[in-house]
């Protein structure tokens, strides 16, 4: 597809001005009449057992009208994870909730629920569980095996080894794959380098809490909720509370951020819905900071040790990786094999091998965080691909650009091959923009107590998916609306991805309407919206479904006016012959032709392949004007991945060990630039989430009672305003992916890596090659490594 | 939450020095630090805690509103559950991120952290009044459009009604001071780049309409 006048350009994101007056509403802005309040009682210790719970006291107070507990839902096989729960596994894990007619009425009535709990023994750190005799976290075991959970204890030879850094002899992954000759590539290598990596845990904390409303009406229940994916959310939801998905409205027009929290929703959005139920009234539950920290999801942390085989001139042959998920009390985590699928392609190595250790933990319970995996092993290989080039005197960009992958380069192990890399174009650019030749010079210069370091890094991710369905309608008053399924919490993709219909149709960005937000509005199936899926999967959808209207129109305009469809063009909302502009239709004209046409044009009859969700919203949306409905199937050949180079300049204040980011430049291949403004806003805000978690982020809990006391934002740390460069500029290769109509990948993932690792690699420069290889790198750990004093922690040490 | 008894394996910590413990620990899984008493409905129990609400006058957006308040209500919640102001959002409360940041007397403030009886007699400004009425933008506003600020938003309130205030006290910062006077608020999404050049052109707006 050509660049011409919407695709590229800078338009206002659609919804800003709901945003800056405080018109946009999100989950707690909604209110509906007689609307109670709901409160959770949660549970105090990391895993026990409920014996009693007596909810009489709390049922009899005045204003009281609900009281919900595990016993009102479905029972859950373990590992799995319960609305509510008697035998909770994490601290501040939902056991009951209250609904009554204000906050304080509930918090009362939960003061009065008894509660009569057995405490079990827990694992808050993964080398605990593995010591032997150490807790499991659940009583099914505490690894994930090959036929789901298992118990596996190491020796205390092993745990020697652990302790003095070292990998133990023998012990393995409960998960393995490998590509290539592992021994040979290693035996060639000039230099083996091996290090222990630790990246911990830590909390989403999206802005919004994840606060909802819920309400029920002639059978039908209405919940406000903040969710990162509209459409699927609704068939989430439905599983949860056991209805058919045509029962249940999500609305969500606002989403206070995400980042892979909310990705379709969560148990705090079917508690109000259950006592709703109960009550017979519209309850809100307003979550708060603190419940955020304990069920609003975290990132996956990874340990273990990594082992490159380089050869002199800088190419990586092998790698060698083994690690330890923290895995959190649920469900077994992707998190490990993506860090190996991402190294895989970031080192194109000849060989390597993954071997992974999912080990459950009673902590907060993880979800997907923004490039999960990729990023933790990113920000952790990089500072290893540095100091081996250190030794070998390679310079740090060049070692990135002899082993950058490049177009059908292959990933992971089945040896998919990319479907672009632009990574050379983006390495070379950002040499130029940075000035890496100039600034690499001022590497280690010490003044005062400040040492400047400079660092790049290179973050690969997965950038797209497809064969998701478009749906958009051309109405009697001559406008088009996009029908969007994909949420809004701040990408903007919601209204980028609908350029392209706008593109296709000729259709001025101002005649164009998205429709999203509400799944009573028809949306058609959709991407959750993670894993930088929609600006792929919607920019194609979108262009299937235009062409599917392009064709229509053109066939009215011929059945009309003569000629064939194919001398018709469209431009400016209209349908005209070309070389005869003034032969022609406008789209509102087309609109009501279709509608008395009817059949496929306007919506009462459908194509065989959509999705049962599209066909029902299409079919609701039959007859209101010309629709254009379709299925992506164009080709998609290969993995897509995007990419994002990070560079940055520190100073590490060699007495306090505070480290001040001066500047920080990202530059992307993420194919065609859909909107240069919103691009930059993911790429600098994920390089500074990434930044802020090498930095600043991390959980510390009371080893005795298993609670964590880095909850709310003072103590979890997210970057703010002072610890970040006062302007920020960044580069885009801005060069198609072939294998997409609109040659536009996903944004989302890569950057966060990006940001992580270049700090780390800067701090490490401007130590003189002290290589840290855990977060976060906060003072006490640099000064303790300047002042060549051993840590207060062991080599694997997780949440210090 | 009545926690009865803790058993710990095999051994019963009794509630007190379990509460030791984890006060000791600094945290306890409490729920009920976030607490607000609804609008008096007709379906209102008396409040079983004995607080009631006293009917007073607040200068909000250069009107006059009435409203029952209770002793122990926030700003923030006086404007978002009684005066129909969701405009200011909660992040935290409890003055940690600025998400409920307003104005008072020109002043910026953490609405979830004053106590809406202390406002009593003060000019109290929220995002919903800085349009003028008959629509035209604030200079901040009109800022943000132009640099396309924010992603997910749920800062911005905050971070206008800051940049309001800012403006207010220092009509021509630099960009650092800037970033100082903006530094009471966070933004998860990490937008600072386009909140500074937002800032900066407000600054620029600013002064031509003087
Ligand atoms: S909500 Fe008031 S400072 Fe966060
Ligand atoms: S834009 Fe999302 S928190 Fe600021």
């Amino acid at each position: 597809m050509p660049k011409s006048r919407i695709i590229g350009s800078d338009f206002p994101q659609r919804d800003l001005l709901p945003k800056i007056t405080g018109r946009a509403r999100y989950a707690e802005d909604f209110r509906a009449d007689g609307m109670l309040f709901a409160k959770l009682l949660l549970s105090p210790v990391p895993r026990g057992r409920v014996r009693r719970l007596d909810t009489s006291a709390a049922l009899a107070m005045d204003g009281v009208y609900a009281v919900v507990t595990a016993d009102d839902f479905p029972s859950v096989d373990p590992p799995g994870e319960a609305v509510l729960t008697n035998e909770p596994v994490y601290q501040g894990q939902p056991i009951a909730a209250v609904a009554a007619v204000d906050e304080t009425t509930a918090a009362e009535a939960v003061e009065r629920l008894r509660l009569d709990m057995e405490r079990l023994p827990f694992a808050l750190d993964p080398l605990d569980s593995l010591r032997p005799n150490g807790p499991n976290a659940r009583d099914e075991g505490n690894v994930y095996g090959d036929e789901g959970i298992e118990t596996l204890k190491w020796t205390s030879n092993d745990m020697a080894a652990v302790e003095q850094g070292r990998r133990p002899e023998g012990v393995e992954g409960t998960v393995e794959w490998s590509f290539g000759d592992l021994d040979d590539a290693f035996a060639r290598a000039d230099l083996v380098i091996e290090e222990p990596i630790v990246h911990q845990s830590q909390t989403h904390h999206p802005m919004e809490p994840r606060s909802s409303m819920a309400y029920w009406r002639n059978g039908k229940v209405h919940l406000h909720v903040s969710t990162q994916s509209t459409q699927r959310t609704q068939q989430a939801l439905a599983g949860w509370l056991g209805m058919d998905e045509e029962d249940v409205v999500v609305v969500s027009e606002y989403t206070g951020g995400g980042f892979g929290s909310k990705i379709r929703g969560t148990i705090t959005d079917v508690i109000p819905a259950a006592l709703a139920r109960q009550a017979g009234r519209p309850v809100m539950m307003r979550v708060t900071r603190d419940e955020e920290t304990y069920f609003g999801r975290a990132r996956t942390g990874l340990s273990g040790w990594v082992k490159f085989g380089f050869r002199a001139d800088g190419r990586i042959l092998a790698i060698d990786l083994f690690l330890i998920q923290d895995n959190g009390p649920f469900g077994r985590a992707g998190d490990f094999n993506s860090a190996g699928t991402t190294s895989s392609l970031a080192y194109q190595p000849e060989a390597m091998r993954l071997q992974a250790l999912p080990v459950l933990t009673n902590t907060p319970p993880r979800s997907a965080q923004r490039a999960p995996g990729g990023m933790q092993a990113i920000a952790m290989l990089e500072p290893v691909v540095d100091k081996a080039a250190r030794q070998l005197n390679v310079d740090r960009l060049d070692v990135r650009l002899i082993n950058a992958p490049t177009h059908r380069s292959p990933v992971g192990p089945n040896r998919s091959e990319v479907t672009s890399a632009y990574v050379r174009e983006a390495l070379e650019l950002g040499r130029e923009l940075f000035d890496w030749d100039r600034k690499k010079e001022l590497s280690g210069q010490v003044n005062g107590t400040k040492a400047t370091g400079v660092g790049v890094a290179l973050s690969p991710y997965v950038g797209g998916s497809s064969g998701v369905d478009g749906l958009l309608v051309i109405r009697p008053d001559g406008k088009l609306y996009v029908h969007q399924g994909i949420g809004n919490l701040g990408t903007h993709s919601v209204f980028d991805t609908a350029m392209v219909a706008a593109e296709v149709l000729g259709m001025p960005w101002e005649e164009t309407e998205i429709v999203s937000g509400d799944t009573s509005r028809h949306l058609p199936r959709s991407t959750v919206q993670a894993g930088s899926q929609t600006t792929h999967a919607h920019t194609r959808a979108n262009h299937a479904a235009a062409m599917d209207a392009k064709r229509k129109i053109q066939e009215l305009a011929a059945g009309d006016l003569g000629g064939a469809p194919d001398d018709y063009e469209v431009a400016d909302g209209r349908v005209f012959r070309r070389g005869s502009p003034a032969t022609g239709l406008s789209f509102a004209g087309i609109a009501e032709r279709a509608m008395e046409l009817g059949g496929r044009y306007d919506g009462h009859e459908l194509a065989e392949d959509l999705h049962s969700d599209t066909v029902r919203s299409a079919r609701a949306l039959a007859g209101q004007g010309l629709m254009g409905v379709a299925r992506d199937n164009y080709s998609h050949d290969g993995s897509t991945y995007s990419f994002v180079v990070g560079f940055c300049l520190v100073e590490v204040d060699r007495e306090t060990g505070v480290v001040d980011l001066k500047e920080y430049l990202p530059v992307t291949d993420c194919g065609t630039v859909l909107n240069p403004r919103s691009l930059a806003a993911q790429i600098h805000g994920g390089g500074l989430q990434g930044i802020s978690v090498a930095l600043f982020e991390k959980w510390a809990f009371d080893s005795q009672w298993g609670v964590n006391s880095n909850k709310r934002f003072y103590t979890a740390k997210p970057v703010s305003i002072l610890d970040v460069p006062v302007a920020m500029d960044y580069g885009a290769v801005d060069l198609p992916d072939p294998e997409t109509p609109v040659g536009a990948k996903g944004i989302g993932e890569p950057p966060i890596g990006a940001g992580a690792a270049a700090v780390a690699c800067a701090i490490a420069d401007a130590l003189g090659g002290i290589y840290l290889t855990r977060t976060p790198l906060t003072p006490d750990k640099i000064l303790n490594a300047i002042e060549g004093r051993s840590p207060a922690y062991g080599p694997l040490q997780t949440h210090v | 939450m009545k926690i009865l008894e803790v058993v710990n394996a095999g051994r019963t910590v009794s509630r007190r020095s379990f509460i030791k413990g984890v006060i000791a620990a600094g945290a306890t899984a409490s729920a009920t630090s976030y607490l607000f008493r609804g609008p008096a409905s007709a379906f209102a129990a008396p409040p079983a805690h004995g607080a009631v609400e006293r009917l007073m006058s607040l200068n909000v957006n250069g009107q006059q509103r009435r409203v029952d308040v209770l002793p122990h209500e926030t700003l923030a919640m006086t404007l978002r559950y009684k005066l129909g102001l969701p405009g200011t959002k909660l992040g935290c409360d409890r003055a940690e991120c600025g998400a409920c940041t307003v104005l008072l007397d020109g002043t910026v403030h953490y609405a979830c952290s004053i106590l809406t009886h202390q406002v009593r007699g003060r000019e109290v400004l929220t995002i919903e009044g800085l349009e003028a009425p008959d629509g035209t933008l604030h200079p901040v506003q009109e800022a943000v459009v132009d640099e396309a600020g924010f992603q997910c938003a749920f800062c911005a309130p905050g971070f206008i009604m800051a940049m309001v205030g800012m403006l207010n006290q220092n009509p021509n910062p630099t960009r650092e001071e800037a970033a100082r006077a903006l530094s009471g608020n966070l933004c998860r999404c990490g937008d600072y780049n386009k909140i500074l050049n937002s800032a900066m052109r407000a600054v620029e707006y600013t002064q031509q309409r003087v």
